[in-house]
């Protein structure tokens, strides 16, 4: 969800851009983070555990805490907290170490 | 290679002040920040700032930013490289920068590292849910990129960034169910816990977290009390319905690139970790590399403002950049020590203290 | 109370209070900062000399009664949003207080709204007589409202209708 209104700040309405989370089609904001956008669509469950599928999330949100480690366009490893959403981005979650597609 | 005179690795409160100070005695500077923006965890502050005047007591941490970018942008002595993450620091004195998708190597005549610090992990069961975030995180969702955590918030700590963030929360339009403190006291400045006890979130001290529950993601938390032993008291458990745990139970400072520097470093609990041993100028004990702000002792943004001025002049004065430096840097230090003279200065005093000793 | 949660009781409320004759006067300021921590913009904000001189910036705020006239800057200086502004000239039953206020929506001119103490804990409800937003009190409005005299040391904080 988007704060609108907020008595401090001023959250101008950017340039919205499509893009997929596991295949399902979703908007966002170009170049915020891509883990911004998920949230707004109400989306918190990022990536599994390697061992016990665990559901792991956004912990710190600067890029320090391994977390939120998604695939992005074929991509694994991505920190979607501070990778910026570009349209047509592909972003699945990650199970596990995520594989590496190759040239 | 890139050459600098003095390489500056952090843009938050400390790394821009010493950015101003150590041009402004005519030094070639180059400020390199991991972020696409300047300002660190200033960037989301939006209460307004305690201290004196000097220390623009009385501004908005958002607005401070603005003031120290347009002092940035002003001297063509500071090159700044945002959206640069220094990968490491070699004996050789090469620096290695991921500048965008670009590898690179720098060296500088002289390193001011203000990498600042980052939060602390709680244990309790399940804490590696979704829903369970860092304050920080919190902050930079909202305040930063205008997206909610969730709909009703367990924050856990109550020192000032517990409270500031329970209150940013509600300005956000999201609940705060509780505040909870392990310690008997909280540990923030009692005028943000009056704050937002009259907004109705009621702070509960020597009480702690249980475990969290919920499949996906947080759906609930269980808390209990403490006794003076720091035990369970049985028949306290309590069940809270939220979606977001926020964990505000203090800071580390992130001394990754200290250590590769080989610079003397002691365990201080009072300062928040592992930080450097460093003199009255800020220098450690490997000459040459400077440091301020959190990661050298986690504290507060002015302090880290002071702290980076004179990190800066001293920095300056060894390249012989020494105008002005023994007088600003000398107010810049009694200014520091009147900031923590006081009871709320009692920690830092302590740290301090048994850094020297 | 105040030691461990930080919550400000009317005995210490009581001891800051100006004199009766002064109260009778016109507004005068409560400043609830009763934490030595190192900030003074309360009185780079006030233009009478309302807030004494720091000796020590760590010093909670002492208020000069004779210099102070209610004008309520400081109410949106102070970071600590802890200073109050109170009129018990206002009427025969009834005080003005102005609290400073930092949400969403502001309330209207003539809205009842809930009061609040300390606590959070609704008291009754009061009427907004004025309210201040302008640009340079940076988003820190000052609204006033009128509160029945005994609940002038009470209510310290307004919720709009329609919260639970």
């Amino acid at each position: 969800m988007r704060i609108t209104e907020h008595p401090i700040l001023q959250f101008p309405i950017q340039r919205e851009v499509n893009f997929t989370f596991n295949g399902q089609e979703l908007k966002g904001y170009e170049g915020e983070p891509i883990a911004a956008a998920l949230h707004a669509n109400g989306i918190k469950e990022l990536r599994h555990s390697l061992k016990d599928h665990r559901a792991r999330g956004l912990f710190c949100a600067i890029g320090n805490c391994s977390s939120c480690l998604m695939e992005v366009n074929g991509e694994p490893n991505v920190r979607v907290c501070v990778e910026e959403l570009k349209g047509g981005m592909v972003v699945n979650t990650q199970a596990g170490k995520g594989t590496f597609r190759g040239e | 290679m890139l050459k600098t005179e003095i390489a500056i690795i952090g843009g938050g409160p400390a790394g821009m002040t010493a950015a101003i100070a150590a041009a402004g005695e005519g030094a070639r500077v180059t400020l390199i920040d991991r972020s696409k923006l300047l300002g660190g965890q200033l960037v989301k502050q939006t209460h307004r700032f305690f201290g004196s005047e000097k220390e623009h007591a009385g501004t908005r941490g958002i607005q401070i930013v603005d003031l120290l970018k347009t002092e940035i942008e002003k001297n063509p002595r500071i090159e700044v490289k945002t959206d640069t993450t220094v990968l490491g620091i070699y004996d050789d004195g090469v620096m290695t920068l991921e500048e965008g998708s670009t590898y690179k190597k720098l060296t500088a005549q002289r390193t001011i590292i203000t990498t600042g610090a980052a939060e602390k992990m709680l244990t309790f069961p399940n804490n590696d849910l979704p829903g369970v975030m860092g304050a920080g995180a919190v902050q930079t969702l909202m305040n930063q990129y205008g997206v909610i955590p969730g709909s009703k918030v367990l924050m856990i700590g109550a020192g000032n960034i517990g409270l500031i963030v329970s209150y940013q929360l509600m300005q956000a339009g999201v609940k705060v169910a509780a505040i909870i403190e392990a310690a008997p006291r909280i540990g923030g400045y009692r005028v943000h816990a009056a704050k937002i006890q009259r907004l109705g979130v009621p702070i509960l001290t020597s009480h702690t977290i249980k475990h969290a529950f919920g499949r996906g993601s947080v759906k609930g938390a269980f808390i209990y009390q403490l006794d003076d032993n720091w035990n369970e008291v049985p028949g306290t458990e309590k069940e809270l319905d939220v979606d977001v745990i926020c964990l505000a139970v203090g800071l580390s400072p992130l001394v990754e690139l200290l250590w590769h520097t080989g610079c003397e470093m002691k365990y201080i609990p009072q300062l928040g970790g592992y930080v450097p041993i460093k003199d009255e100028n800020l220098e450690t004990s490997k000459k040459g590399v400077f440091v301020a702000g959190d990661v050298s002792g986690v504290e507060e943004a002015s302090s880290a403002m002071l702290e980076g001025k004179i990190a800066g002049l001293s920095a300056a004065e060894s390249l012989g950049y020494a105008k002005n430096v023994n007088q600003l840097r000398l107010e810049s230090l009694q200014e520091l020590e009147v900031l923590r003279s006081g009871k709320s200065g009692t920690k830092i005093r302590e740290g301090l203290r048994m850094l020297v000793g | 109370m105040f030691e461990t949660v930080g919550l400000v009781t009317l005995e210490m409320v009581e001891k800051i209070l100006p004199t009766l004759e002064r109260r009778k006067k016109g507004p005068y300021v409560l400043s609830e900062c009763f934490q030595e921590i190192p900030c003074n913009p309360c009185y780079t904000a006030c233009k009478l000399g309302g807030v004494e001189p720091f000796e020590d910036i760590n010093n909670t705020p002492k208020i000069n009664y004779d210099k102070c006239t209610g004008c309520a800057l400081c109410v949106s200086a102070c970071p600590g949003l802890a200073c109050f502004v109170i009129d018990e000239t206002y009427s025969e039953a009834e005080a003005s207080l102005k609290l400073p206020y930092e949400f969403l929506p502001l309330p209207q001119v003539g809205q009842w709204v809930d009061g609040l103490d300390r606590q959070g804990d609704v008291v009754g409800n009061v009427r907004v007589i004025k309210v201040q937003n302008q640009k340079g009190l940076d988003h820190t409005s000052v609204i006033t409202v009128a509160v029945p005299k005994e609940k002038l040391l009470i209510v310290r904080n307004i919720r709009l209708g329609g919260a639970e």
